[in-house]
């Protein structure tokens, strides 16, 4: 635990613009890409169950699809965005590392209890870390398999590599269920930590 | 005319129409729509803008506008010479699933004795083309898979003229933009040259080793691996070569034109 940046003041900014910026509109490609996707899937359901029209976008099939590759600029090019700026900066690794199991479970452990501090906006707890990071690479997983499906004849190492058509289909599924259950946590942390949201916004 | 689609048959279609059944039941009864905003869900629109209904029609031509740029990058991202994966015949999808905008009993059923495959356009040679000459001209046969714009797939096995060699032999003018294909069950579409040329787009003549039955598009379909199903047609009356994009049935509604896989 040595790499992390000394406390910063409430005043000081935590989120640069280009995140915030990058934030929103991911926060807005996400629920375009998870209606018009669930309305396709709607077409075909790989289960039993369909979803209820009322929260799907689209109105029909082709509008549906329609939706889903034109947000799908969006989604990939804000997130290629981010990813670089992350990267580039270091900043993924000053905020997102260390993190550990035993490191997560502990910070789950006293946030449960209600006793996790949020007085250093500065730094991710490590319940945090390891939730956006999940978020993350879910949205590469999302991504990759989508594109499979998309091109499966074009990207054919990619589709090789998910195990064909058919999986990638159900990699896509679950990637997609798993970044519901982030969305609806993430939500519901923020509900219960208002302050963290114009943060968020104003960046400090 | 469009017609609206109705999967659901009547009881005594076949073990096709089950197979059909089971596979896609969960979206039979799908009403096709042409507009679709006036039923969007999700605040979709207004959370863009806080708009009302009329900016409806904005939204929509974004949409349209942005589906053409995905046709011109999916031309760009088409490789002609990347070959779509071929199975074994044990992977078969039995019974195939039928699948078109109007049930199984409603197939077109093409008489052989009058038919002639008529080609026009951009070609030197515009004489019409009877089954048996067709069948005459070297066959090639493949099992690939079929997938369709709503998620699902089957493998199925197909086999005809490779396409480019009969563009070849009718002289067509392979600088052309479009191959349009006029179907006799009023279903009409058109693919851009390239997938045209490639080498497992079939004129298909048969399906898993018969002549190709009505429910699969008799008396030829244009099998192509590298598109999604509906940019395959069945029940071909007509081929033209065109430097205008024709369009398609499902695509004037919507539906992405490029459509690829
Ligand atoms: C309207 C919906 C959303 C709201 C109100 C919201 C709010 C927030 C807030 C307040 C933070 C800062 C949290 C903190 O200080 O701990 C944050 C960070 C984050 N949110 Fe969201 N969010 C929303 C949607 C989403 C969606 C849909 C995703 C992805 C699927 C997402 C992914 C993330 C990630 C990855 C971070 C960390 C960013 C970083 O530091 O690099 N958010 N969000």
């Amino acid at each position: 635990m040595s790499a992390d940046p000394p406390t910063s003041p409430s005043s000081a900014v935590v989120y640069p613009r280009w995140l915030r910026i990058s934030h929103w509109l991911n926060a807005l490609a996400v629920p375009l890409m998870m209606g018009s996707g669930w309305r396709i899937y709607d077409a075909a359901p790989l289960f039993a169950v369909s979803i209820p029209r009322e929260v799907t976008l689209g109105g029909w099939l082709g509008g549906a699809l329609q939706w889903h590759f034109a947000a799908m600029w969006l989604l990939a090019g804000n997130g290629l965005f981010y990813l670089t700026v992350n990267l580039v900066g270091g900043r993924l690794f000053r905020r997102f590392f260390p993190v550990s199991p035993r490191g997560v479970l502990a910070d789950a452990v006293l946030a449960l209890r209600g006793r996790l501090r949020h007085d250093d906006p500065g730094r991710y707890n490590q319940v945090q870390r390891a939730a956006y990071l999940f978020a993350t690479l879910d949205l590469v997983v999302l991504a990759m398999s989508g594109l499979v499906l998309w091109k499966s004849v074009q990207f054919a190492v990619l589709r090789d590599l998910l195990g064909g058509y058919e999986a990638a289909r159900l990699v896509h599924f679950v990637a997609m269920v798993l970044l519901a259950g982030f969305v609806a946590l993430h939500l519901v942390m923020v509900a219960l930590v208002p302050r963290t949201l114009p943060r968020m916004i104003r960046g400090r | 005319m469009p017609r609206p689609k109705t999967d659901a048959a009547r009881p005594d279609a076949g073990s096709i129409l089950k197979e059909a059944r089971k596979l896609l039941a969960p979206r039979l009864a799908e009403p096709s729509r042409r507009t679709f905003l006036g039923s969007l869900t999700l605040g979709g629109v207004a959370m863009l803008s806080g708009c009302s209904l009329n900016d409806g029609d904005q939204v929509e031509r974004a949409l349209a506008a942005i589906s053409r740029f995905n046709d011109r990058v999916q031309g760009w991202i088409f490789d002609p010479d990347a070959l779509a994966p071929t199975y074994p015949a044990a992977m078969i999808t039995r019974p195939f699933p039928f699948n078109a905008f109007y049930g199984i009993d409603e197939a077109p059923a093409v008489d052989e004795a009058g038919y002639a495959l008529e080609v026009s356009g951009l070609v030197a040679d515009k004489r019409g083309w009877r089954l048996g000459e067709l069948r005459a001209l070297p066959q090639v046969e493949q099992i690939t898979r079929h997938i369709c714009v709503e998620g699902w797939s089957a493998i199925g096995r197909w086999g005809g003229v490779r396409f480019s060699d009969f563009l070849k032999r009718v002289g067509a003018d392979t600088g052309a933009g479009y191959i349009g294909f006029k179907c006799a069950d009023d279903y009409y579409t058109s693919i851009d040259m390239a997938t045209a040329l490639h080498p497992q787009t079939l004129l298909a003549l048969t399906y898993d080793g018969r002549v190709l039955p009505r429910e699969y598009g008799f008396p030829m379909k244009l099998r192509m691996p590298t598109k999604l199903g509906y940019k395959n047609p069945k029940h071909i009356r007509a081929l033209f070569v065109t430097n205008s994009n024709p369009g398609g049935y499902w695509e004037d509604q919507g539906y992405n034109w490029f459509g690829g896989s």
